[in-house]
C-alpha cells in the first residue's frame, strides 16, 4: 500500500495508526499545513488557550489512561511554551508526544520569524527528540517517538517538523518495524535476583512495601496487591503512586514523606526490609538520606537502571518491568508460602500491630469548625462525594498535600498531579485531558487560588466543550505553601504571598457561560459541593478556607523522616513593615 | 586522577550534545573529547576524559547508556585499556639549538612535520604523561605553540555489543505480546 499525500496528512495517518483519538494544541504560522489536514480528519483536535496547557492536557490524558498523550504547538513561542509541560512529563515519567512546527528547512538558523532552536532547547527535557529533515523519514520517526514515549520508563518525546516537510508530497508506506539498536527496554528481572528477593522477604521481621509511580506506569497494581497480601506487609504509596493500593486496603498505611502520615514515616524509619517498587527515593520522600530507613535492607525494583543506587544503595537491585518482576515474585512467594510464612509470623503480627498503633496515635488531621472552613474539611467532603471513584486532578501546594492525604482512591490513574516538577497551573488543564480521556468519569480539578489564576484561560476551553469538570478552588487568599514556609522558616515575614484580589467566581464562570459559586460557611460546604456535582456542565466552586492553616505532619527539608513536626508550633507574630 | 569513558554512538545530528549535555547539566567540565567515525560509517566512537567523583561517574555512564543514540558507554577507568594522544608542537629555536631539538624529538619518537629557519613543527603520540614531558622539554628551547588531540582510548577486553532487535509498531503488532528484548 502506498499513496501520495503531504507530510501533514502523513502525520495524521501515523497518529491514527498509533491509536490517537484526540490531541491538544494551538496552531501557528508553520503548522497551518497541519491544521489544514486536521480540518477534515477523524482525529479530534482540542484547541486549548495556551500551549503549556496543551502539554498538561496531554499529560492528563496519559495519566488517566496510560496511553500516549499528544500535544502540538507551532515554532518559536509555541514550542517554548511547551517546555514546562515536557519537563513535568520527564520528571513524572509520563508518556507524551509533542509535535512542534519548525520554520522552513532552508530558513533554519537564519533567525527567521518565530524561529527557535526547539531541538536544542528540548534536548534535556525530553526522553528523546527529533528534527525531521525530509518527508521520507517522517513516518518512521513518528512511530519511534510513540514507542520511545510509551515503553521502558515512559517520558516525553518531541518531534520538530519544518513547514516544508508538512507541505512536501510523498508516498506513504506504513511502517511496521521500529529499529532502535541502542534503546534497551529492560523486561524480566534477573531470575536469581527475584528468587533471592523472595527469600529476603520471608526472612524479614519488619518488611515494608514502598510503591511509587512506576507501579502505576506498569499497570501493576493488581500484582502489588497480591504481593502485599501474600506477605501481609504494610504498604505505602508515594504521591505518584497513590491509588496503586486501594486506600481502604487493610495493609495500606498512607503516603510517606515530607507531608506523609506519622505511621508511614515511622514505618519507613523502623522497617527491617524496604521493598522499593518503581520509586526513585525522591528527596521529598526520604528527607535526610542518612536517616532514611536506617535499619533496613533495600530491595529496589525499577525499569530504569540509572535509578538503582542513585540516592540509596540497594542491597538487592532488580532491573525490570515492575509488573513482570512482581508476577514472578508472587509466583515464588505463593509456592513457598506454606513452608516459609509461619517462620516470621509472630514478628510480622507485632509489626502490623505497631503500624496500626501509629496510625491510631496520629491520624491525619481532619479538623473542622463551625466558624470557618478548614482545608481538611473541604478535602474530606470531596472524598465523601468521590467515594474513591472520581478522578481528582490537583495543582501544586498546600491543597495538593491535603488532597493527597485525605482523598481516597480505589484504583490507580484517578489521582493526577504534578509530583516531581511541582508545576503550578497543572490542575485545571490536566483535568481537561483526563475528562476527554474518561468522559464517563466524575472529574474534580482542585487548585489553590494561586494555581487557579494561572489556568483561567482554560475556562474558555472547558466552556467550549462543555466539559463537566468540577473546579474546586481552595481559596485561602495566599500562596499557602509559601506562607507556611515563611511562617515556619522565615520568621513569619510574609513576603509576596498574599493574593489580595480574586475574581467574583459567579461572574467569572457566568462570563464563560457556566455556573460558579463562592462558599464561606462550613454549614454550606457539603450542599455546595453536591450542587456542583449535580450540575451537568462545568462548575466553578470557590471555597474560602482558613488562611493560616498549615499542612502537617511536616518533615522539614533535609530533616530526618522520623522527626516530624506533628502540629502547630509557637510562631512569632506576623512582622508588619 | 582523570577518568576515561568510551562511547559508541549513532552518527546522528545532536547525538554528541546529548552525551556531553549529561555532564554539563551536572556542572562538570570535560578535560578532553574526541569523536570520529568507526569502520561502520553510521557509528561514531567518542572518548571522553574528565574528572568526576566515582559515584557520579557510575550514574553518568548509566545515563549515557540510556540515551537512544548511544549503543554502548563503557567506563575504561578501571579496566584494561590503552589511551593515546597526539600533540603538534611548533617550537621557535635558535640556529645553535636546532640539532639539540631534533635529538630531543628523537628521544620522544616525535616526527618533524615542518622545518623552517625559525624552528620546527613536531608531531608526537603517546600517553598523556609522556606528551606533557615532551611539551615541557620543548618549552625549554624557546617559544612554543601546542595543539593536543585529546585522548583516544580502546578497551583491551572484548565486550560483546548487544544491539536491540527491531520491534513491530503498535499497528503492526498482530499479537498482544510485548516485544522480547535482550537485557
Amino acid at each position: 500500500m502506498s499513496n501520495l499525500m503531504n507530510g501533514a496528512k502523513m502525520l495524521l495517518e501515523c497518529l491514527a495508526r498509533e491509536g490517537v483519538d484526540c490531541f491538544f494544541g494551538y496552531p501557528g504560522g508553520v503548522t497551518l499545513p497541519l491544521y489544514d489536514a486536521v480540518y477534515d480528519h477523524h482525529i479530534k483536535h482540542v484547541l486549548v488557550r495556551h500551549e503549556e496547557n496543551a502539554a498538561f492536557a496531554a499529560e492528563g490524558y496519559a495519566r488517566a489512561t496510560g496511553k500516549v498523550g499528544v500535544c502540538c504547538a507551532t515554532s518559536g513561542p509555541g514550542a517554548t511554551n511547551l517546555v514546562t509541560g515536557l519537563v513535568d512529563a520527564m520528571m513524572d515519567s509520563i508518556p507524551i508526544v509533542a509535535i512542534t512546527g519548525q520554520v522552513t528547512s532552508k530558513l533554519i538558523g537564519s533567525d527567521a520569524f518565530q524561529e527557535a532552536d526547539t531541538f536544542g532547547i528540548t534536548r534535556s527535557c525530553t526522553k528523546h527528540n527529533y528534527l525531521v529533515k525530509n518527508i521520507g523519514e517522517l513516518p518512521a520517526i513518528l512511530h519511534e517517538a510513540f514507542y520511545i514515549a510509551g515503553s521502558g520508563r515512559p517520558g516525553p518525546v518531541l518531534v520538530d517538523i519544518p513547514k516544508d516537510v508538512f507541505q512536501a508530497q510523498g508516498h506513504y508506506t506504513p511502517v511496521d518495524t521500529i529499529h532502535l539498536p541502542g534503546y534497551k527496554v529492560p523486561m524480566d528481572g534477573h531470575a536469581g535476583q527475584v528468587r533471592r528477593a523472595a527469600q529476603m522477604m520471608w526472612e524479614a521481621e519488619r518488611p515494608y512495601i514502598y510503591a511509587g509511580g512506576g507501579v502505576v506506569a506498569a499497570n501493576a497494581s493488581q500484582e502489588l496487591r497480591e504481593l502485599v497480601e501474600l506477605l501481609d506487609a504494610p504498604a505505602v504509596c508515594t504521591l505518584m503512586g497513590l491509588g496503586a493500593m486501594p486506600s481502604g486496603h487493610p495493609n495500606f498505611v498512607s503516603m510517606p514523606g515530607m507531608h506523609g502520615s506519622y505511621a508511614s514515616n515511622m514505618g519507613m524509619y523502623n522497617c527491617s526490609l524496604l521493598v522499593a517498587l518503581g520509586v526513585r527515593f525522591d528527596d521529598r520522600v526520604t528527607g535526610r538520606l542518612a536517616a532514611f530507613a536506617p535499619h533496613a535492607k533495600v530491595i529496589h525494583v525499577d525499569i530504569d537502571p540509572a535509578e538503582i543506587g542513585k540516592n540509596r544503595t540497594a542491597d538487592l537491585p532488580i532491573v525490570g518491568d515492575v509488573k513482570r518482576v512482581l508476577k514472578k515474585l508472587t509466583g515464588i512467594l505463593a509456592e513457598t508460602e506454606a513452608a516459609e510464612a509461619p517462620k516470621m509470623a509472630a514478628s510480622r503480627r507485632a509489626w502490623n500491630a505497631q503500624i496500626r498503633t501509629w496510625k491510631a496515635e496520629h491520624p491525619y488531621d481532619t479538623t473542622r469548625s463551625d466558624d470557618e472552613i478548614y482545608p481538611q474539611h473541604l478535602m474530606t467532603e470531596i472524598d465523601r462525594l468521590s467515594g474513591g471513584e472520581a478522578i481528582v486532578t490537583s495543582d501544586v501546594g498546600q491543597h495538593q498535600m491535603w488532597a493527597a492525604q485525605l482523598i481516597r482512591f480505589n484504583e490507580p490513574r484517578l489521582w493526577i498531579n504534578s509530583g516531581g516538577l511541582g508545576a503550578m497551573g497543572f490542575g485545571v488543564p490536566s483535568a481537561i485531558g483526563a475528562q476527554f480521556a474518561r468522559p464517563d468519569k466524575l472529574v474534580f480539578a482542585i487548585a489553590g487560588d494561586g494555581g487557579f489564576q494561572m489556568s483561567i484561560p482554560e475556562l474558555s476551553t472547558i466552556a467550549a466543550h462543555q466539559l463537566p469538570i468540577k473546579m474546586i478552588v481552595m481559596n485561602n487568599g495566599v500562596l499557602g505553601m509559601i506562607r507556611q514556609w515563611q511562617e515556619l522558616f522565615y520568621n513569619n515575614r510574609l513576603s509576596s504571598c498574599a493574593l489580595d484580589s480574586f475574581p467574583d467566581v459567579e461572574k467569572l464562570a457566568g462570563a464563560y457561560g457556566f455556573k460558579g459559586r463562592t462558599v464561606e460557611k462550613p454549614s454550606e460546604l457539603a450542599k455546595a459541593l453536591e450542587e456542583a456535582v449535580r450540575e451537568p456542565g462545568p462548575y466553578l466552586l470557590n471555597v474560602k478556607v482558613k488562611q493560616t492553616e498549615n499542612v502537617y505532619p511536616m518533615v522539614p527539608a533535609g530533616g530526618a523522616i522520623n522527626e516530624m513536626v506533628l502540629g502547630p508550633v509557637e510562631v512569632p507574630e506576623e512582622v508588619t513593615r | 586522577m582523570l577518568q576515561i569513558i568510551s562511547v559508541l554512538l549513532e552518527n546522528k545530528p545532536g547525538a554528541l550534545l546529548r552525551v556531553t549535555g549529561l555532564l554539563s547539566a551536572r556542572g562538570y567540565n570535560i578535560e578532553s573529547l574526541t569523536v570520529a567515525r568507526t569502520v561502520d560509517p553510521e557509528l561514531s566512537r567518542m572518548t571522553i576524559v574528565f574528572d568526576v567523583e566515582e559515584r557520579l561517574r557510575t550514574q553518568v555512564v548509566k545515563q549515557m547508556n540510556k540515551l537512544i543514540n548511544v549503543l554502548q558507554a563503557t567506563d575504561l577507568t578501571d579496566t584494561p585499556s590503552v589511551c593515546r594522544e597526539m600533540v603538534l608542537v611548533r617550537v621557535r629555536t635558535t640556529q645553535e639549538n636546532r640539532t639539540a631539538v631534533i635529538k630531543e624529538a628523537e628521544i620522544f619518537s616525535a616526527r618533524v612535520v615542518d622545518s623552517s629557519t625559525e624552528g620546527f613543527a613536531l608531531e608526537a603520540t603517546g600517553e598523556t604523561e609522556k606528551l606533557e614531558e615532551f611539551i615541557d622539554v620543548m618549552r625549554s628551547y624557546g617559544e612554543i605553540d601546542v595543539t593536543r588531540s585529546g585522548g583516544v582510548a580502546m578497551s583491551l577486553e572484548t565486550k560483546k555489543l548487544r544491539l536491540q532487535p527491531p520491534v513491530p509498531t503498535r499497528a503492526a503488532a498482530t499479537t498482544k505480546e510485548e516485544p522480547v528484548v535482550n537485557v
